[in-house]
């Protein structure tokens, strides 16, 4: 189940069109091939290359000493990771669902993000924890979460949530070179994963060569002039797709996309909002407590003048993700949501 | 303290005719279960493969092969005993006396499941029978404890049984519940259920031991190994384990080793998987069906009586899920809060 949606194909000189899940990969080993202290570990990341495809291929080019297959053992797993990072490595260990989280959350906030704090900046801890979030195929409550929220709330690691695959190669190399911990998580619905339903926007072009995509820094994937949405991951594309069909009704949808939660890229949603006048913040995490209020919050902090109408909110209404396609349709923030709360937003 | 194997090899039992007789029946009808889900499972998945698409969505892992376990174990239950399942959860659910039909609803998405369509097929739950499981590996175990610790406070014999795969045994969760049922002599039934593949990562790969019922030494309690997948094997040794917990004497552990017939999930191709080949030969029910009629414990026709039986309890309640109504999802939101 880790073949992804298109083969690879050339295009242009220096870059190749392929699947978020290829351009993760791809990060992974370009710094691999430069750094030998980066290892990579996890459940079923080796032979089967990743559940979600993040390492498709890593196994055959870096052998198993490198592509490391864990026990089902994540505190033990993640802590060594800890561990090794402290000594000067640059261990990436994947959680496979962030869902999962919940059994070794003590390493990941206690230890891996509060270290560096506790000693007063002599203790390093450059690792990246990778994990797989979001819902929309019918996985349910305990394998459909995002939680990027909740691990955006606890101090001391960086977290970014790539959209795309040019992104998701930047931003890995990025969070391997940086010299804190980075949560990097990846929405299942962006990976081109063959056996989810087709989405074209997970497919891209993608520079053969390192780049990075810096950590903190938003992307302003479509400029518009009436409305601003804000957001992050899969609902990217939701709004990417009702920006293209509001256009035909000439209303012009900005569309900002974060890339990172943590640190958050406050002066572009100010600077968005400050032109639009109107703010409409789609998450597919958990709605209170979260992204969407942060986000909020960033405006109204600074001047609450600047909107012209309140702002909404398009995110999960605080229930579990239900397993019933009917149920979990309505919860998870569909572009029909979207499209509603902009059309009132501009309404007021 | 026993850390030896009981196994009771196929064809010299002393077991009832009518327990062995029993034994297949729910073996069959497990089977029998696991095959019409599946051919649900892929009946609108296309083209190609879509997860989310079709009448069962989502992830679906099946139990078929590890049949053996759940018919052995739960013919010493009864549904005031407690089971905690896994992500693989339908033969123990159905062994246990799960209504088939609220189960199936369940496993469709609708109004008339278990939990009302929120949970699907990896969050049964059922007060009926104390029948739970989870999705979470190795996160089974400490709420089976719970159950015990109510049990034994209400002065009752009843037991709770929980259940893993091998590759929780490597869970702090595990470790955890085996220490502190041992201490505190909870009336539990710990089974590992030994598929020998971890998703896609083989037990030599995870395990420091070539035998976890050899970790119950480090808690004091009893372990045992029934080799070969066998059901007459699981079956004394649950038969001791539940023994034990319902005199009151505490927890005891059982691994089985048993078999994934199909993949980790539905889907799955499995080309990690080296020992494909030879996995259609060790499926126990033509060996068990095969030992029963040797030793003249099913009759000449018996076998396809069961089989028919089975099969038409089964598509009864696949026809009534699929009659059932959906979930309103203007009610989406209910149930999260008591």
């Amino acid at each position: 189940m880790t073949t992804t949606q298109e083969p690879v194909a050339e295009q242009a000189h220096g870059t190749h069109r392929m699947t978020t899940a290829k351009a993760v990969a791809e990060g992974i080993a370009t710094e691999m091939r430069r750094d030998p202290s980066v290892v990579y570990l996890g459940e079923d990341v080796g032979a089967y290359g990743g559940i979600f495809g993040a390492t498709g291929g890593l196994l055959d080019e870096f052998g198993p000493s490198r592509i490391i297959d864990t026990p089902i053992s994540e505190t033990a797993f993640i802590g060594l990771g800890i561990g090794a990072a402290v000594e000067g490595m640059r261990p990436i260990v994947e959680v496979m669902f962030t869902d999962f989280m919940g059994v070794c959350l003590d390493q990941i906030y206690n230890h891996m993000a509060k270290i560096h704090y506790e000693s007063g900046g002599n203790v390093s801890v450059p690792m990246v924890v990778t994990m797989a979030a979001g819902g929309g195929y019918s996985d349910a409550e305990q394998h459909s979460q995002c939680l990027w929220g909740t691990l955006a709330h606890l101090p001391g690691m960086k977290v970014v949530v790539p959209s795309n695959p040019y992104d998701a190669k930047g931003l890995m190399i990025s969070a391997i070179r940086d010299d804190g911990p980075v949560v990097y998580v990846f929405h299942k619905g962006v990976m081109g994963l063959a056996w989810m339903a087709r989405n074209d926007r997970a497919v891209g072009d993608v520079p053969d060569e390192a780049y990075t995509v810096p950590i903190g820094k938003a992307a302003v994937c479509r400029e518009g002039k009436d409305v601003t949405l804000v957001t992050i991951s899969r609902s990217v594309h939701h709004a990417l797709d009702v920006a293209e069909r509001l256009a035909d009704e000439d209303v012009s949808v900005e569309v900002i996309d974060l890339r990172s939660l943590v640190p958050l890229d406050r002066p572009a949603i100010l600077a968005s909002v400050a032109k639009t006048g109107r703010l409409v913040v789609v998450d597919e995490d958990y709605q209170s407590f979260g992204m969407s209020g942060e986000v909020v919050a960033t405006v109204t902090d600074v001047d609450p003048h600047l909107l012209h109408a309140p702002a909404l909110r398009v995110a999960n209404p605080d229930t579990p993700v239900a397993y019933a396609r009917t149920l979990e349709q309505a919860i998870l923030p569909m572009p029909d949501r979207i499209e509603a709360a902009v059309r009132r937003v501009l309404a007021t | 303290m026993t850390t030896t194997t009981p196994t009771v090899p196929i064809g010299t039992t002393s077991l009832e005719p009518d327990v062995r007789r029993g034994l297949y029946r729910t073996m069959v009808l497990i089977r029998t279960y696991e095959e019409a889900i599946r051919r649900e499972y892929y009946a609108d998945k296309g083209p190609g493969f879509d997860i989310g698409k079709g009448l069962v969505p989502g992830e679906m892992h099946l139990s078929a092969g590890q049949e053996p376990v759940a018919a052995g174990i739960c013919a010493h239950l009864t549904a005031d005993d407690a089971v905690t399942a896994t992500h693989r959860p339908h033969h123990l659910a159905i062994a246990h006396g799960v209504d088939l039909d609220a189960m199936t609803a369940e496993i469709f998405g609708r109004e008339t499941g278990l939990g009302h369509g929120r949970g699907g097929h990896m969050h049964l739950f059922d007060p009926a029978t104390h029948f739970s499981c989870s999705g979470i590996i190795a996160e089974g175990y400490p709420p089976a404890l719970g159950q015990a610790f109510a049990f034994a406070r209400r002065g009752s014999d009843r037991v709770a049984v929980a259940v893993t795969g091998e590759g929780a045994a490597n869970q702090g969760a595990f470790h955890e519940s085996l220490n502190l049922a041992a201490l505190w002599h909870l009336p539990v039934v710990f089974v590992v259920e030994d598929n020998d593949w971890g998703i896609s990562v083989p037990r030599s790969a995870s395990t420091s031991v070539p035998s976890n019922a050899a970790r119950a030494a480090a808690y004091g309690i009893p372990g045992v190994r029934v080799e070969d997948n066998a059901v007459e094997g699981v079956w004394a040794a649950a038969q001791t384990a539940v023994a034990r917990a319902r005199a009151g004497e505490g927890p005891s552990l059982v691994e089985v080793h048993t078999l994934r017939l199909w993949g980790h999930f539905e889907g799955d191709a499995q080309g990690y998987r080296p020992d494909l080949e030879g996995v259609a030969g060790r499926d126990p029910l033509p060996t068990y069906r095969a030992a029963l009629e040797a030793d003249g414990v099913l009759g000449p026709t018996e076998a396809e009586t069961i089989a028919r039986a089975a099969s038409d309890r089964v598509e009864a309640a696949i026809a009534a899920a699929k009659a059932a109504p959906l979930p309103d999802p203007a009610h989406a939101t209910d149930y999260v809060f008591a």
